[in-house]
């Protein structure tokens, strides 16, 4: 499922002359059928074959040993699961907190790092190498730190006398510290692609800036900011993808606790595929992927229009 | 791998089949020969990644191979809890699984449809010395499956003797006494009762340790129970275990660092005396004795108090070894199941690990060295009515957010009741899953 919802992302929806000129092509495709064939049953085993599977089976009460078919019973008892509240609350903090720090963060260490620093490439580098640890990794590394008693964070925070919270077993701050991780360790992915953007952006701009006197934070404003557009537009879809469907993190840091504190729709659903209810948890994903689809294709739409109106 | 003779297959249809079984295996198993063609039988078996776990069945096969020249057997470790259920329930569905394994008896069992995917064995002699008790819970009215690996457990309180000596504390027998000598606990600097909740099982203990109480005031609450006719909220003795829990928390007598201490630092404070009580299952025993050979030695066991004056304690059976039904060596995994259902077995095991409770073999017995806290356990098992199974051994319905749920009242964030009621929500999905009449 993550492959068909991570595709809008990366292929603009086509416009009228790029639709024209597909036609063209197939038309004279330089390829005869059979070769699209090995493609096209691969595509089938691995992806329509599946989703029909699950789609089906999101309609039975499932052991792995027996199917019976029950209708949208499944359904029903999704709905009524009674931490659907909260994991959907606790989906949406988190997606719009991660997707919301990174694209601020991220532009912000853009600026720095498109600026005249020394060692800019080392730095560079430094702060994308989070985006290539493993996240289970990340995970128990900052579960070991973030430990109240002994952990490096609160051990720190206490040598300069504050006390720090519990982070992962606080209630109130459990969520929110995981988020703060998620957003530590994607950061240097948002602040590639606005660094990318703001390279992008031809010099005369700001050259004319100069010469009519604007201050920095004008350039910023009124030059940067708009002409990024586009690359918010993509750290956005990215991240806020990335946070509605987020799991493994939350994961291996708090397993959804203290409690159900930090449940999230996926950790849910594993929960309920853990525990056996297979039909359940099948019919828990049809639902996700309902909603993060519902969410993500008129966002996408709408940011894009915009792009295109400018 | 040996060539399949076509004996061998035979074997293979019969124990997924029904009755060509007693007949085939029953004389195979009878010689102790070698196998159908001669060649050694390699054998392998999927157990859980304790150490408690690995240490005991290794020891059982190297005892076996030793007197089982044409046999070896391979262990493969998985993970524990709901991730390793599903790894078992996966391979037993795909007919992956390996010749034995070792699992939960009970509740979980039920799960595995043993029907259709274990090897039956109610018609091997071994059986007879498997204690009744054992037996039930690794049956369906349609066979038995499993022999046990290990020993009875209870599910009550380990607790510090030395700190109870120091403030001259006597062992509770009523809830009322347990709190008692908690706020007595209270006034020095060590944490009255510990809790673990990194390890979320691990919250559980008062709830499922206090059934045996529950069945002193309500014998038919099992049945009733698996017939959707109790349920935990509208029960007032039921929903005590979920009150007590509560009470200890409001009470402040939690060590410190409950929230993110694990099961290996609640083992720690008990053993030290950094904590007094400990509810726990006593299969923690050999661990705290591998790990404290010397503080082992303060640590006790108690059966976890109620509001009644019978103080029965609720005991967990041990884990079982299976043979999966799709087994191409159904005779050779026989013979390593009658050799762990043996004294010889038992006596393997007391050399492995020390012992966490009575076995569940006739004949076997316990060695004058045990433990304190395995020793604490005994008398309630030679008093009349002093033990009572656990629930997951009398009803196949066992809700899978009990671990949150218990954490959330143990963490203040959930009263009692509305944890109870929240239970009784969750055992709904379990009961409709297993499709059990009346739900």
């Amino acid at each position: 499922m993550a492959t068909t919802l991570e595709r809008p992302a990366g292929t603009a929806p086509p416009t009228a002359r790029e639709r024209a000129s597909q036609r063209a092509k197939r038309r004279n495709s330089q390829y005869p059928m059979w070769f699209y064939i090995p493609a096209a049953v691969l595509f089938m085993v691995l992806f329509i074959v599946p989703t029909i599977a699950s789609f089906y089976f999101s309609l039975t009460r499932w052991t792995l040993f027996d199917v019976e078919f029950i209708g949208f019973d499944n359904f029903l008892q999704f709905f009524d699961e009674p931490m659907l509240i909260q994991g959907f609350t606790n989906t949406f903090i988190y997606g719009f907190v991660t997707s919301g720090l990174k694209v601020v963060l991220g532009l912000l260490l853009a600026v720095l790092l498109t600026g005249q620093i020394i060692g800019r490439t080392f730095l560079r580098s430094v702060i994308f190498f989070p985006v290539l640890v493993s996240t289970i990794g990340v995970g128990i590394t900052f579960r070991v730190l973030m430990d109240p008693f002994d952990g490096l964070i609160n051990t720190a925070l206490a040598s300069v006398g504050i006390e720090g919270p519990a982070w992962l077993t606080d209630p109130a701050w459990a969520l929110l510290s995981v988020a703060f991780v998620d957003v530590w360790k994607g950061v240097g992915l948002a602040a590639l692609i606005y660094i990318a953007g703001i390279v992008a952006i031809p010099q005369e701009y700001f050259e004319a800036a100069k010469v009519d006197g604007a201050s920095a934070w004008n350039n910023f404003w009124h030059i940067t900011l708009p002409l990024v557009r586009p690359a918010t537009v993509t750290v956005i879809i990215l991240s806020l993808i990335g946070g509605l469907r987020s799991f493994d993190l939350i994961w291996a840091m708090t397993r959804g606790g203290p409690g159900f504190t930090s449940d999230v729709i996926a950790s849910v659903i594993f929960k309920q595929y853990q525990a056996g209810f297979y039909g359940l948890s099948s019919a828990g994903n049809v639902v996700l992927f309902l909603i993060v689809t519902a969410i993500i294709v008129p966002l996408f739409w709408a940011l894009n229009r915009k792009q295109v109106d400018q | 791998m040996t060539a399949r003779s076509p004996r061998r297959i035979l074997l293979a249809m019969a124990a997924s089949g029904a009755a060509l079984t007693l007949t085939l295996a029953g004389c195979a198993a009878g010689d102790g020969g070698g196998s159908a063609d001669g060649g050694p039988v390699e054998l392998s078996i999927l157990i859980d990644d304790t150490d408690v776990t690995i240490r005991t069945v290794e020891a059982l096969i190297s005892a076996f191979e030793a007197q089982n020249e044409d046999v070896t057997i391979d262990v493969e470790t998985r993970p524990g809890g709901a991730e390793g259920d599903n790894i078992v329930k996966t391979r037993l569905a795909t007919g992956e699984m390996n010749d034995l394994f070792f699992y939960n008896s009970g509740a979980l069992l039920q799960a595995l449809n043993p029907d259709q995917t274990l090897l039956n064995i109610a018609d091997e002699a071994f059986v007879a010395d498997i204690n009744e008790t054992f037996l039930a819970g690794v049956s369906t009215d349609n066979g038995v499956y499993g022999v046990p690996a290990g020993t009875a457990m209870g599910g009550g309180v380990l607790y510090n003797t030395a700190v109870y000596d120091e403030l001259g504390l006597e062992v509770p027998t009523t809830w009322d006494e347990f709190m008692e000598n908690n706020e007595a606990i209270a006034a020095t600097d060590v944490a009255p009762v510990i809790q673990t909740y990194a390890d979320t099982w691990t919250s559980q203990l008062f709830v499922l340790g206090d059934f045996a109480n529950v069945l002193v005031e309500d014998p038919e609450w099992a049945e009733a129970y698996t017939a959707n006719e109790r349920k935990y909220a509208e029960d007032a003795v039921a929903v005590r275990g979920f009150e007590h829990l509560q009470e200890v928390y409001e009470a402040g007598y939690l060590n410190e660092d409950f929230a993110s201490a694990t099961f290996d630092d609640g083992m720690r404070k008990v053993a030290l005396g950094e904590g007094a009580h400990y509810p726990m299952l006593t299969f923690a025993v050999p661990t705290i004795v591998e790990l404290y050979p010397a503080e082992s030695e303060n640590v006790g066991f108690f059966a976890l108090p109620g509001d009644n004056d019978e103080n029965p304690l609720t005991t967990w059976l041990s884990a079982g070894i299976y043979a999966s039904a799709d087994t191409e060596r159904p005779e050779a995994a026989l013979r390593f199941m009658e050799f762990v259902a043996s004294v010889e077995g038992c006596d393997v095991q007391t050399e492995a690990v020390a012992p966490a409770g009575p076995y569940f073999v006739e004949g076997c017995t316990l060695p004058d060295d045990i433990a304190p806290a395995t020793a604490d356990l005994l008398p309630y098992f030679e008093r009349e009515g002093g033990t009572a199974p656990a629930l997951e051994f009398l009803s196949p319905i066992k809700g899978p957010a009990l671990e949150q749920i218990t954490v959330e009242v143990g963490s203040g964030i959930r009263p009692a009741a509305d944890a109870a009621a929240l239970y009784d929500e969750d055992v709904v999905k379990q009961a409709q899953q297993l499709g059990i009449e009346g739900w």
